[in-house]
């Protein structure tokens, strides 16, 4: 039983109700978290917010007033890509949803007391986390290709479920990790099996503390889905790419596909906070 | 009579540390309990290895005619019928209070909605929380939230009660009305085992008090004779500094 038998030292008060979560946080030291996701505005964060304003109606306003003022070429520009940002959707949801699945396996395997499934669970969060995804993607599709022949778009949202799924893995096990030992015991103690309490109490509760970091993940995976333009996926950056290459307006397309780019990660990241805000007024 | 809970030769290790050294205990049914002791004396250990959340190092445990410390027993069984409240509450802050009552009965012992409802609503009118049915924990007071906690454990109707210093996390004036619930079982007939140095509770309510130390035990005897004349010198002691 792992978590009942660790040593409590001797007169410490086995945790008291006050959120035990802050404490690895609140001792000396800074502690810089830098994450590559966009910055999430809450409401509270004026500074934070207001960049937020900027860049998002900066970006749009830019949008409009090109298609509007210089038609030619970037009419012709926006007109070409909406196909390309749906199918960077459709990589993008696709793999977010596939990798959750396998971040909650990688997560509870690697909390798993079955030696065996830790250990995969570990080895796979750690070797994937030491490749980059561009050799990933590109490996997953000619490892892929030798056994059998999936469309294109597959063998992209494979890759970047492998990939994700052992980050998300490490943020559900952190999740977990985060609620409060008491918690478990307390099932436990009430005749709920291991997994009754996992499922019942300890991960609805973890849910809400991985909410954020996995909002993180998934901006991050939208603008890395930009990489499996390179697999003959026809997405945003591919389309701008045929664009230009049609037409040689190499730094107008670009433009475009940046400021496509920024006002999605924007947006989501704003969904994002406000998804967070209320589930932190629904209390805990 | 047949012993409610009976431990023999208990020994457990925290790799070097002791925690306890050949404790023997026997609670009979009805009996409450109070085992009293300086902190890291074990008490605490000892009320966890009785549902297994820690495992002895050696001896048996046994709670009526199964044993705690053999891993063949069905433990879920076991801790259905030993219920358990702990310092920190431990209630689950996503459920509210009647929904933390109504799980166990519910996922364990598969009672309908309605039926676990029912059992909630009477335990919660049982500890005088009635009006606090939809209440989420954080949004209870420590008192509050330790009486919903009691009232949780013993939705599983179990047959024996242990409280591991069920009032030290909480403010003083919030004591008394967690102790009032306690008392109130004790005179009902439940077996009880409580860590706590409590004193109005054990003159009120405990029949025998066991004092620890250094994961042994000392000394045990009835209330009045423990408190009034110890035999030992350490306990002796203890008592001077709690007294």
């Amino acid at each position: 039983m792992a978590e009942v038998d660790r040593v409590q030292p001797a007169g410490v008060p086995q945790g008291t109700p006050a959120s035990p979560r802050r404490d690895a946080r609140s001792g000396r030291g800074a502690r810089i978290e830098v994450s590559d996701g966009a910055l999430i505005p809450g409401r509270g964060e004026k500074s934070t917010f207001s960049a937020w304003r900027i860049s998002f109606f900066g970006a749009l306003v830019l949008l409009i007033g090109l298609f509007v003022f210089k038609p030619h070429p970037y009419r012709d520009i926006m007109l070409f890509l909406p196909d390309g940002i749906l199918k960077t959707f459709e990589v993008t949801v696709m793999s977010i949803v596939c990798a959750l699945v396998v971040g909650l396996i990688a997560g509870l395997g690697r909390i798993s007391r079955v030696m065996i499934v830790n250990r995969i669970a570990t080895i796979y969060v750690e070797v994937i986390r030491g490749i980059p995804l561009l050799v990933q993607i590109f490996y997953i599709y000619y490892a892929l290709g030798k056994i059998i022949q999936v469309p294109d778009i597959f063998a992209a949202v494979i890759a970047m479920t492998v990939c994700y799924g052992a980050y998300l893995g490490e943020i559900f096990r952190a999740g977990i990790q985060s609620i409060h030992k008491g918690q478990m015991e307390a099932a436990i103690a009430l005749g709920l099996s291991r997994a009754q309490a996992l499922r019942m109490i300890i991960l609805p509760q973890t849910i809400r503390v991985v909410l954020p970091p996995l909002g993180n993940e998934f901006i991050a995976l939208l603008k890395d889905s930009s990489l499996v333009s390179i697999l003959a996926v026809s997405d945003l950056l591919r389309r701008g790419r045929e664009y230009a290459s049609k037409t040689f307006d190499y730094f107008e397309a670009f433009t475009v596909v940046a400021l496509a780019y920024l006002v999605m990660t924007l947006f989501f990241s704003r969904l994002v906070a406000m998804m967070e805000e209320r589930m932190n007024r629904r209390g805990r | 009579m047949a012993d409610r809970v009976r431990i023999v030769n208990a020994c457990k290790n925290f790799g070097k540390v002791v925690a306890l050294k050949n404790a023997n205990l026997s609670v009979k049914p009805g009996e409450v309990v109070l085992v009293i002791g300086p902190s890291g004396s074990g008490k605490s250990t000892m009320l966890r290895c009785i549902n297994r959340l820690e495992h002895l190092t050696s001896g048996e445990i046994w709670v009526d005619e199964d044993q705690v410390t053999n891993h063949a027993s069905d433990m879920r069984k076991i801790r259905e019928e030993v219920g358990m409240v702990f310092q920190s509450f431990n209630l689950f802050p996503h459920l509210t209070a009647l929904e933390n009552i109504t799980l166990a009965p519910r996922v364990v012992k598969k009672l309908s909605e309605s039926e676990a409802r029912e059992l909630g609503l009477k335990l919660l009118a049982r500890v005088g929380l009635s009006d606090k049915e939809t209440v989420y924990p954080e949004h209870l007071s420590g008192g509050q939230q330790q009486r919903v906690a009691i009232a949780r454990a013993l939705a599983m109707s179990p047959k024996v009660m242990l409280f591991d210093e069920p009032t030290s996390a909480l403010d003083p004036e919030m004591i008394k009305e967690v102790l009032d619930v306690m008392v109130e079982l004790a005179l009902e007939g439940m077996t009880m085992l409580v860590v706590s140095h409590e004193m109005g509770f054990a003159r009120a309510a405990a029949h025998t008090v066991v004092f620890m130390d250094n994961g042994e035990i000392i000394e045990r005897g009835p209330p009045e004779k423990v408190f009034a004349s110890p035999k030992e010198e350490r306990t002796q002691r203890f008592l001077k500094h709690i007294l």
